[in-house]
C-alpha cells in the first residue's frame, strides 16, 4: 500500500513529515495538509500512520497488485505500552491483534553511559565493552581454556588453519 | 550555490547513519570516549530510520551461551557453512562473543522479549529469539540519544573528507540539510561509516506505484559502501548479493514461518521438490550441497530450478499450522512487526493462510552485510583473533586510515543482523576512540576541498533550473535526468547484464563487461542529473551512490571466475563452483583520482575447526 492523508482530519500538525524515513510526507504549501508526495518510494512502514494524532493516514495497497477495498489500522500507545491492529480483508473478514511494545516506562531504564564509572587503562587496552564480561552471563556455559583473564571468549591463534588458496 | 549557508562541526567521532549499528557506535563511543565530542548524522529521523522502521519480530543473532545454547564459534561454522566457506572468521567469532552483551541490555532498556516456560528466551530457531520489537528502533535511538553530544536528522551525507597531508586518512564527511539547504561540515577525528545496505540496485520485481515495495528498505541507497569507496577504501565479497525466498508481492518475511510454525514449501502440485535437484546441485557445487544446515542459496537454487521446469508457483503450506490459533497469531503478528505490507496484500487479495497456502517467490537481489551474505569494507580484525593479513591496527578500522565501519558497511561478517550490526557498531567505537587517544596529529581538511565539494553536491539544482528554462513543461529535457529516470536506467543495467530477475540471476564475463560501460556512460550522465528540489537532491545523491556501488558489484562478479553461489546468482560462463581457484576472498579498490577499479584475492583463514561441532 502507499499512504494518503484525508482531507477532512488532516490539520496540518507536521508529525507524519518529521518522522517518515523516506521523506516523502510533505505539507502542501497550498492546502496546508500533509501529502504523500511520493507513492513510489513508500515501504508501508507505517511509521507515520502511527505518529499521526489525528488518524488522518490511512493506506491503499499498492495499486500494481492489491485489489480495493481492504483495510489495515493500527494504534499504538505508548502510556499503555501497546499496539493495536485490526485487519479488514475485502470480503469483509476481519482480525484484531494487540501486542506490547515495552516492558519499561518509556526511556527510564536506558543506560545513560555518561554516567558510568570511567574505564582504567586496563579496560581500554582489553577487549571488553561496556559492561563486559557481567552482561555476557556466560557463567560456567564455557570451557575455561576458551576464556582470557578479562573473562571474554577467545581462541589460540596456533590453531588457526591457514586456508590460504590462491 | 551561494544561498546555501555553510554549518561547521568539528568533532572527535563522527557517526555517519543512525540505524542499528550507528546506535550502538554512538551508545558504546560515549563510553570509552567520555569527554569527547560524538556526532551522530542520519539522513531520516533516528526514531523510526534504517531497515528497523517499521521494527522487528526477532532478533535473529543471539547465543544464548548463559543457557548453554550455542557457543560463539558455533555461529562462525553456522555462518561459514551458509556462504558457502566464505566469511572473515575473525570479524565473525568476534561479533558472536559480545553480541548476546547486547540483547541481555536491550532486555534490561524495555524491549520486550518472549520467555518460554523455563524463563529462558523463546527461540524462534537455533540462532533466532522472537521479540516483540514494535519499537526496537525508537528503543535503541534513546540509548544513542542520550549518549551523543548531539544527533543532526535530515542530514545526508555525500562525501567523506580526506586529510590534506594523507590522502588515505579520512577528515570527516559533507553533506546537506534536506530541510533548511544548509551545507553541512563534520570535520572529524575518526569516522563511523553505519550506512546500511542497497536496495534498488536492481530492478524491483513490483512496478509503479508498488516499486518501493522492495524487501530491503527502498530508504537503503548504499551509501555505506559509495562513501567509502570513493575515497579509496578496499571492499570485500561484493559480488556476494542476496536473493531472499518470501511471501509474493509483500516479501514478508518466512523465518518464524519455517522455524516456529514448522511451515514446508512445495510445488504446484503439492510436492516436495528440494531432493530433486540434488544430484543436480551436487554436479556444481560438490559437497557443500551435503552441508547442514542447506545454505540459503542452494534452497532458491531449488527454487528457481523447480520454477523454470514449469512446476510452479511455490507454495508455502501453512493450512495445517494455522489450525493452531496460537501459531495463527504468531504469523499475522510476525508481518505486522516488521513488514506490515505483507498483511495488506494478504488482505485485498483475501488470502487466508488458514484457508489457502500462499504463493512464494524470490526477491530481485540486494547489497548489504548484515543477513545471509556479506558484502562490505575490507576492515581489520580484533588483535586477539586477526591472522596478519586481516590486521592492520585498529578493530573495525578500513583500509583508510580513521574510517571505520559497522552493520551493513562491513564485509565479511555475515548473520549479524539487528544484534549483531549493533555490537558491530560497539566493537568500532571502541577501536575508534583508541585511535583518536593514540593520534599525533589530527587530520586538517582544506577549505578548497569543502568548497570543491560544495559546489559539487547542489550541481543537480543547478541543472534543474537551468534545463527548465529550455522546455515548456513536463519530465522531458534535453540537458538533464530526474533521478528517478536514472535510477531505472541503473537497475536496468544490473537486471539485464549483472543477473537480475530478468535473466534469471543468469550472467557471464561478455555481459558484465557490457554492463560495466553502460555504467561508465551512466556515471556520465548522472553530471547532469537535475533535482527540481531538497527532496529531490537527496533522491540524486542516492542514484549516484547506487551507481558507484553498482560498478563495484559488477567488477566483482566479473573478476571472481566462477559460480560459488547458486541461487544468488550465476556466471554461465563457469557454472560451477571451483574451490581450487577461488577458495578465497575478493578485494577491490577504486582508485579516486582516476576511478578505475583494481582486483586482488585476499587468503581466507578457517580459524574455528569442524570437530569440535557440538550438538546444539
Ligand atoms: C524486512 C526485514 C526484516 C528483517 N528481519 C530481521 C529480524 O527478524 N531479526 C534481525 O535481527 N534482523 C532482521 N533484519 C536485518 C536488520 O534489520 C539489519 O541487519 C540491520 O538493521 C542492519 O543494520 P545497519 O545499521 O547496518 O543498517 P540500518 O539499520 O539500515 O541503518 C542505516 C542507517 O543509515 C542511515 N543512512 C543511510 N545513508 C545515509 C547517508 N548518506 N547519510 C546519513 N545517514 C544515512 C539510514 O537512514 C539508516 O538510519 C531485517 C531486515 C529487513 C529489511
Ligand atoms: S508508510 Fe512509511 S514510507 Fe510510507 S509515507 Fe508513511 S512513513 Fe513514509
Ligand atoms: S501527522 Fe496527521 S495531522 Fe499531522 S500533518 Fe501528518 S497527516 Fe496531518
Amino acid at each position: 500500500m502507499s499512504t494518503f492523508v484525508y482531507m477532512t482530519r488532516c490539520d496540518g500538525c507536521g508529525h507524519c513529515v518529521d518522522i517518515c524515513p523516506s521523506d516523502i510526507m510533505h505539507i502542501d504549501p497550498k492546502i496546508r495538509r500533509a501529502v504523500n508526495i511520493e507513492p513510489n518510494f513508500c515501504w508501508e512502514c507505517y511509521s507515520c500512520v502511527k505518529a499521526c494524532p489525528q488518524n488522518a493516514i490511512d493506506a491503499r495497497g499498492y495499486a500494481d497488485f492489491a485489489p480495493m477495498g481492504h483495510k489495515v489500522r493500527v494504534l499504538r500507545e505508548e502510556e499503555k505500552g501497546t499496539i493495536s491492529w485490526k485487519i479488514t480483508f475485502r470480503n469483509g473478514t476481519e482480525k484484531n491483534f494487540v501486542s506490547p511494545i515495552t516492558t519499561k516506562p518509556w526511556g527510564k531504564h536506558i543506560h545513560k553511559v555518561a554516567d558510568a564509572p570511567v574505564p582504567d587503562a586496563a579496560a581500554h587496552e582489553s577487549q571488553l565493552l561496556f559492561n563486559e564480561p557481567e552482561y555476557l552471563k556466560i557463567g560456567d556455559n564455557r570451557d575455561k581454556k576458551l576464556i582470557n583473564e578479562d573473562g571474554l571468549p577467545v581462541r589460540e591463534k596456533e590453531t588457526f588453519k591457514q586456508g590460504v588458496y590462491y | 550555490m551561494a544561498n546555501h549557508k555553510t554549518v561547521y562541526e568539528d568533532c572527535d567521532i563522527l557517526v555517519v547513519g543512525g540505524g542499528m549499528a550507528g546506535t550502538g557506535a554512538t551508545f558504546e563511543s560515549r563510553y570509552w570516549g567520555r569527554d569527547m565530542k560524538i556526532v551522530c548524522v542520519e539522513k531520516a529521523n533516528i526514531d523510526r530510520s534504517g531497515a528497523v522502521a517499521q521494527g522487528l519480530y526477532a532478533i535473529n543473532c543471539y547465543m544464548g551461551t548463559r543457557w548453554n545454547e550455542n557457543q560463539p564459534e558455533d555461529h562462525v561454522r553456522y555462518a561459514r557453512n551458509d556462504l558457502m566457506g566464505m566469511v572473515r572468521e575473525d570479524l565473525a567469532l568476534d561479533m558472536a562473543r559480545h553480541v548476546d552483551s547486547a540483547v541481555h541490555m536491550f532486555e534490561e532498556w524495555g524491549l520486550p522479549l518472549m520467555k518460554n516456560k523455563e524463563g529462558r528466551y523463546q527461540r524462534e530457531g537455533k540462532w533466532q529469539i522472537m521479540i516483540h520489537g514494535e519499537s526496537y528502533k525508537p528503543i535503541v535511538a534513546e540509548a544513542a540519544k542520550k549518549s551523543a553530544s548531539k544527533v543532526y536528522n535530515r542530514v545526508m551525507i555525500t562525501h567523506l573528507l580526506k586529510d590534506e597531508s594523507n590522502d588515505n586518512r579520512c577528515g570527516g564527511a559533507v553533506g546537506f540539510n534536506m530541510r533548511t539547504g544548509d551545507f553541512h561540515v563534520f570535520r572529524a577525528k575518526a569516522t563511523i561509516i553505519c550506512a546500511g545496505g542497497a536496495s534498488h540496485i536492481f530492478k524491483p520485481r513490483a512496478v509503479g506505484e508498488g516499486m518501493g515495495r522492495t524487501w530491503y528498505a527502498p530508504w537503503s541507497n548504499g551509501s555505506c559502501y559509495a562513501l567509502p569507496i570513493a575515497l579509496g577504501a578496499k571492499m570485500t565479497q561484493m559480488e556476494n548479493r542476496i536473493v531472499l525466498c518470501r511471501f509474493k508481492d509483500g516479501y514478508g518475511p518466512v523465518g518464524a514461518y519455517f522455524l516456529h510454525l514448522k511451515t514446508y514449501t512445495q510445488n504446484t502440485y503439492g510436492e516436495e521438490y528440494e531432493s530433486k535437484w540434488y544430484d543436480q546441485t551436487k554436479e556444481m557445487v560438490g559437497e557443500y550441497i551435503d552441508h547442514h544446515p542447506t545454505p540459503t542459496c542452494l534452497r532458491n537454487h531449488a527454487f528457481l530450478e523447480e520454477v523454470k521446469a514449469g512446476r510452479g508457483p511455490i507454495h508455502m503450506v501453512t493450512m495445517e499450522a494455522f489450525q493452531d490459533p496460537h501459531l495463527e497469531v504468531i504469523g499475522w503478528e510476525n508481518f505486522l512487526g516488521m513488514t506490515v505490507g505483507q498483511a495488506v496484500v494478504w488482505a485485498s487479495q483475501d488470502i487466508d493462510p488458514k484457508y489457502q497456502n500462499p504463493e512464494l517467490t524470490t526477491s530481485e537481489p540486494y547489497v548489504m552485510g548484515s543477513h545471509a551474505t556479506c558484502s562490505g569494507a575490507w576492515v581489520s580484525g580484533p588483535s586477539d583473533l586477526a591472522p596478519k593479513e586481516y590486521y592492520w591496527g585498529y578493530n573495525r578500522m578500513m583500509t583508510v586510515d580513521g574510517l571505520f565501519g559497522a552493520g551493513d558497511t562491513v564485509g565479511g561478517t555475515a548473520h549479524k543482523f539487528s544484534s549483531g550490526s549493533f555490537t558491530e557498531g560497539r566493537l568500532a567505537a571502541k577501536a575508534a576512540v583508541q585511535y583518536i587517544n593514540d593520534m599525533e596529529t589530527k587530520p586538517s581538511v582544506s577549505e578548497k576541498q569543502i568548497n570543491n565539494f560544495k559546489e559539487e553536491v547542489y550541481k543537480p539544482l543547478e541543472n534543474y533550473t537551468v534545463g527548465r528554462n529550455e522546455i515548456t513543461a513536463g519530465t522531458v529535457s534535453p540537458s538533464y535526468i530526474l533521478p528517478i529516470q536514472g535510477l531505472q536506467r541503473l537497475q536496468k543495467i544490473m537486471d539485464e547484464y549483472c543477473g537480475g530477475i530478468g535473466t534469471n540471476y543468469m550472467t557471464n564475463g561478455n555481459l558484465l563487461k557490457q554492463g560495466l560501460k553502460n555504467l561508465d556512460i551512466l556515471q556520465e550522465d548522472l553530471e547532469h542529473v537535475g533535482a527540481e528540489d531538497l527532496h529531490q537532491l537527496m533522491r540524486a545523491w542516492e542514484l549516484k551512490h547506487r551507481a558507484l556501488v553498482s560498478q563495484c558489484v559488477t567488477e566483482h562478479t566479473l573478476f571472481r571466475e566462477e559460480t560459488r553461489w547458486p541461487g544468488y546468482y550465476y556466471r554461465g560462463d563457469h557454472m560451477k563452483l571451483d574451490d581450487d581457484n577461488w577458495h578465497c576472498l575478493t578485494l577491490s579498490r577504486r582508485d579516486p583520482k582516476t576511478g578505475k577499479f583494481t582486483m586482488e584475492k585476499a587468503p581466507l583463514y578457517h580459524i574455528v575447526d569442524e570437530e569440535q561441532k557440538k550438538a546444539g
